[in-house]
């Protein structure tokens, strides 16, 4: 009893325990004043706290992106660093309103877990990264029987690997670490032969070892790695403001619509532009989202358009140089490819 | 005839001898201390080598070879690493800890609002130090103003969102302002209901009693580790939709409820060493339970476990590191995340800063139970047999 | 006692309010009211929780494949071993680096605790600094500390250092050669169990001898001789069967042999050397607690130091000792959980993995928590026979 008395004492007190939510994920988000967002406890490129404790990297760019969508204020959005184990929990149980933290989309997810993925905002594939130094010759997955790898416990990644090297005959040694730092820190020291994750990942995590010129990440994709924000299941008006903030974003590089040029776009001739920023007469896309007419210039104004935001977390703006690949617009050869606003 | 033996009766004391000089000095001390048989010699003379071999490793790396300050890595890296150093070179890369001072300390608290918890702690040891000095008046006051009235400014004051203090939230706190808030709460919260549940375990009334123990055993029986993935994954299923507690809060409950198990275990040890007539002279005064127990139990049972009570709160202090696995930032938790900086990735980065986090989580926990050792000194007053 | 009876029929104790036995069963009552409301509450929001958010339950996923490797495994285990093997792979190797670490525990653990009272100013100072260091630390930091010491100072696999009877020391692990059991072998172990069993029953006997006769007999040596000697004899009467496979180079790695990996080591390592500094004050209390008049009788009777410390000084201090080590034995079981944090797959590891494939957050923690507290219930069970055995019979 005592316990109650103290745990509901302490709740009060400390106010920041109960956030009362019905279904409704965007009435609670609008009273509240943010949106929480869960990401990773640090992934170059992803979501990774700067040396001012700022969130950087594209699904914190996303979270920054839906709040822009709600409320026209890209700033009103809290992190909250989740491991692999809590990410999922922390969604069921309403601790986050959107699960934005490299997480791969598999139908186990959607159905048995609770989520909804609402799109894939990276496309990624398992990768092996070795160091070349140490070990000349190998440049092929198919030459790793034998070989210890460093892999984060809890991951599809876990999973892939051991289908991988079970598939091609290969033994191999896991060396399993809860946390990607530990992972790291593992490979970095010598623990083992090989690192695999996603291969975004294996860039990003490539430039913080000791001598990064030393590794190389090896050709083969083992896997799909679809990875993409995720909302709790039960919640369509939720489910779809974040979605089509994905879409918005994609729309926008589609029109050339970037965070420079939003403001003359609004005046554009284009009637397809301009229905898209909420300018045409009586539109009421926007309201019927259940956001302003004008959501996505807040959108494109907060985070720029999905190429400004690849570019400049992920690709030619960032450390990690990573092509746009498969992850180019439809247009351009790549999957991006987002249903039309009208 | 006693006339006679009376003569024989010195009525002066003799002078003192000086101790023979083979029982003086440093040369008796060191036969006595060091090379009493054959057996001690080869021990000393082990113990030599043991020390001459590790000592001056240690200082040399330590100190030495150590660098104090520097921009990055390369002041911490060989020339094969990229860095400035001789190849060969190993030594504590304090630079390291230097640079990272502030993240280890407040973790990713906003550094323009750093200042809130310097303030805490400024009038946490004000409040403290004067309660831990004996001689000290007020107590009462002094203890008040500790356990009730800091933790509401301490709260204020680092969460802050009223008195246009802006918000911080937990989870940008880290570093030792985590370590320490996590183990005061948990030390206030959990030696009261460790009490509650000794009293409980020792209740005549059966279904009390029965709740008390499977609270106490089940507990016990189990690793903080799951305690606290329990009040992490499985917690927030137990509350209705929506509702959520903060992670920090969380893993506040998981540590306090954690250590008053054993808080119980401790404080029931010390009421069973209290004779049962202070208990019939208690009731026989006509105290109700609760006088009896406030008034003639308490103080003498506390008093008796006070060494039990803060190895307890040791225990605590250090089973704070654990929160690592729920992906919070203690001092442990911080300095390891910033092994993956790399601007600091060198083979001597990991090793300084373990070194750095166990010299702090060391002088907390030796004070602690240096204190505790005085104060059961001074409190000793008579019970042993 | 007639005053008594007058006393609790009198008006001024009248009010129900004030008798103590109703007032105990209504705040009893109470108790378990909110009780059976809590517990009501809460299973009630985690189903309604589990349903809304469509997440399943119930202990069937244990059944399901597993689909993720383990490292280290004393059972046969693949991928395709269901998630329930998995978690029992972690609990067995829970209880390997526990049995294992409160073996080492207890003998680094005694060896300090007499230290601190040796009469050797040197060695009485070094223990001191062993226990205030490493009593004072956080056990999790000290695993790092080893995980860390012993990834940075061993080489790699290639520059593996070579150690007598075809070891090898290197970052992946102490590799030595693996015993391969040929045909026969059996006689061995049977020989052994044989040597055992005469040995306990030459120890009775002499025991038995030295009760009625005062004649001691060197039971530690003809123990030996009959544990050591007899399987040897069979290993040679069974024309030697034994072959070893030594551990070799490979690509990658050292392959065959026996391999223990720097996880088992440094998590092994870190928990002996850390419960043992409490250890070590637990087993001077113990001592100090012998009063040295009992040590001065058995000089006076003509024992010999060797004789008083065993016969003497040592089960008394026992007495002292058996508790407190249990909670220390305890103890290290659950420390043993922080296995998780440099990656050896203990029970919370695996356990946890399991928890996170099938998102059954509820049951893996459920599953967690029964196993740690049959072990700790286990431990302590057998703690308390042997302190039964120990305790003072008093005549």
């Amino acid at each position: 009893m005592k316990h109650i008395a103290i745990g509901v004492l302490g709740a009060a007190a400390f106010g920041f325990a109960a956030s009362a939510a019905s279904a409704a994920t965007l009435d609670d988000v609008k009273a509240k004043g943010f949106i929480q967002c869960g990401v990773s406890t640090g992934l170059a490129g992803f979501s990774a706290p700067d040396d001012k404790g700022e969130w950087q990297g594209i699904d914190a760019d996303f979270c920054r992106a839906v709040a822009a969508a709600v409320f026209g204020d890209g700033t009103k959005v809290k992190f909250t660093p989740l491991s692999a184990k809590e990410r999922f929990t922390a969604l069921q149980s309403g601790e986050i309103d959107i699960l934005s933290r490299n997480t791969t989309w598999t139908i186990n997810r959607d159905t048995a877990l609770g989520l909804n993925f609402i799109g894939t905002t990276y496309y990624d594939g398992q990768g092996f990264m070795i160091n070349a130094k140490k070990l000349p010759g190998v440049n092929s997955a198919l030459q790793l029987s034998g070989a210890a790898v460093c892999v984060q416990s809890g991951t599809t990644t876990e999973l892939n690997l051991a289908d991988y090297f079970k598939s091609n005959k290969m033994e191999y040694n896991p060396v399993v670490f809860e946390k990607l730092e530990e992972v790291n820190a593992a490979y970095d020291a010598g623990r083992c032969d090989v690192y695999t994750t996603d291969q975004s990942g294996l860039y990003g995590i490539r430039l913080t070892l000791g001598a990064p010129a030393d590794h190389v990440v090896l050709p083969e994709i083992i896997s799909k790695e679809p990875l993409g924000p995720a909302v709790r299941q039960g919640d369509d008006q939720w489910y779809h403001i974040v979605k089509w903030t994905y879409f918005a974003l994609l729309d926008a590089e589609e029109l050339g619509i970037t965070k420079a040029n939003v403001d003359e776009m609004k005046n554009s001739d284009s009637p397809e532009i301009k229905r898209v920023l909420g300018q045409e007469a009586d539109t009421k896309i926007g309201t019927d989202l259940g956001v302003s007419n004008d959501w996505v210039v807040n959108i494109v104004k907060a985070v720029g358009n999905y190429g400004e935001m690849f570019e400049r977390n992920v690709g030619s703006g960032s450390p990690l140089k990573i092509a746009r690949g498969i992850n180019a617009l439809w247009t351009k050869g790549g999957l991006q490819y987002a249903p039309p606003i009208r | 005839m006693q006339e006679h033996d009376m003569s024989w009766v010195r009525t002066e004391m003799a002078l003192a001898q000086p101790a023979p000089s083979s029982e003086r000095g440093l040369t008796a001390w060191i036969r006595k201390n060091l090379i009493a048989t054959t057996g001690d010699a080869i021990l000393t003379i082990v113990g030599i080598a043991l020390v001459a071999m590790i000592l001056p490793q240690i200082i040399n790396w330590a100190f030495i070879n150590a660098q104090w300050t520097g921009p990055d890595r390369s002041v911490c890296a060989t020339v094969a690493q990229g860095g400035i150093q001789p190849d060969g070179w190993t030594g504590a890369c304090w630079a390291f800890v230097n640079a990272k001072f502030g993240q280890f300390m407040f973790g990713t608290y906003p550094i323009e609002e750093r200042w809130r918890p310097i303030v805490v702690a400024i009038l946490f040891v004000a409040l403290l130090v004067p309660l831990l000095i004996p001689r000290v008046p007020r107590k009462g006051l002094n203890a008040i103003l500790l356990f009730l009235v800091l933790p509401v400014v301490a709260f204020v004051l680092l969460v802050g969102g009223i008195f246009g203090l802006p918000h911080v939230e937990t989870s940008r706190w880290g570093g030792l302002l985590v370590t320490l808030s996590l183990s005061f709460v948990g030390i206030a919260v959990s030696l009261p209901i460790g009490i509650v549940l000794a009293l409980g375990r020792r209740s005549n009334m059966p279904i009390v009693k029965l709740l008390c123990v499977i609270f106490i055993e089940t507990v016990r029986g189990i690793p903080l580790i799951t305690v606290l993935f329990f009040a992490s994954v499985m917690l927030p299923l137990f509350l209705p939709a929506g509702v959520s507690f903060d992670k920090f809060l969380r893993a506040l409950i998981g540590v306090s409820l954690f250590a008053a198990a054993y808080m119980a275990e401790v404080v029931r040890g010390g009421l069973q060493a209290i004779p049962k007539g202070q208990y019939e002279g208690a009731d026989s005064l006509g105290l109700s339970y609760w006088q009896k127990m406030g008034l003639v139990v308490m103080p003498q049972a506390l008093k008796l476990v006070i060494p039990g009570i803060v190895n307890t709160f040791i225990g605590m202090f250090k089973d704070t590191s654990l929160v690592i696995v729920i992906s919070m930032f203690d001092l442990l938790g911080i300095v390891k995340q910033n092994f993956s900086d790399a601007n600091w990735a060198t083979p001597q980065t990991a090793r300084s800063g373990l070194v750095f986090a166990a010299f702090i989580f060391w002088l907390f926990c030796f004070g602690m139970s240096r204190y505790s050792m005085y104060t059961e000194r001074r409190l000793d007053t008579g019970h042993k047999r | 006692m007639a005053s008594q009876e007058v006393l609790r029929e009198g008006p001024s104790r009248g009010s129900l309010i004030n008798d103590p036995r109703v007032r105990g069963i209504f705040f009893q009552a109470l108790v378990l009211v909110l009780l059976v409301a809590g517990v009501w509450w809460v299973t009630h929001n985690v189903i309604v929780n589990l349903t809304r958010l469509h997440i399943a339950s119930g202990f069937g996923f244990l059944k399901g494949r597993a689909g993720f490797d383990i490292s280290e495994s004393a059972i046969a285990y693949s991928s395709d071993s269901t998630y329930f093997r998995a978690i029992l792979v972690g609990f067995i190797n829970t209880v390997i680096v526990a049995v294992v670490g409160i073996i080492t525990a207890s003998i680094i653990g005694f060896i300090v605790g007499i230290g601190r009272l040796s009469r050797n100013w040197l060695i009485r100072k070094i223990c001191t600094v062993y226990v205030e260091v490493f009593r004072n630390i956080p056990p999790l930091l000290v695993i790092f500390f080893w995980y860390s010491g012993v990834l940075a100072v061993l080489p790699p696999p290639r520059e593996s250092i070579n150690l007598p009877f075809g070891s090898f020391l290197n970052q992946r692990g102490f590799y030595f050669p693996r015993a391969v059991w040929g045909e026969g072998s059996w006689l061995i172990l049977v020989a052994l169990l044989l040597g055992i069993a005469m040995a306990w029953f030459v120890a009775r006997k002499a025991r038995q001898r030295q009760m009625a006769t005062g004649q001691p007999f060197p039971v530690l040596w003809t123990s030996i001789a009959l544990i050591v000697g007899l399987p040897l004899l069979a290993y040679a009467l069974s024309g030697f069967p034994l072959s070893f496979e030594f551990p070799k180079q490979s690509t990658f790695n050292l392959v065959g042999g026996f391999q223990v990996r720097p996880e088992f080591l440094s998590l092994y390592l870190a928990l002996s050397c850390y419960t043992a500094a409490f250890i070590a004050e637990i087993v001077r209390a113990g001592i100090r607690g012998v009063s040295t008049g009992q040590t001065e009788a058995a000089a006076a009777l003509g024992l010999r130091s060797g004789s008083i410390l065993r016969l003497v000084v040592v089960p008394q201090a026992m007495r002292i000792v058996i508790p407190p080590l249990t909670s220390q034995y305890l103890n290290l079981t659950k420390n043993s959980s922080l296995a998780i944090a440099i990656g050896y797959p203990d029970l919370t590891a695996t356990a946890g993995t399991v928890l996170n494939q099938t998102g059954q957050a509820v049951e893996g923690v459920v599953i967690m928590m029964a196993v740690y507290l049959a072990l700790s219930l286990i431990t302590s069970a057998i703690m308390n026979v042997v302190n039964a055995r120990m305790a003072l019979v008093e005549r």
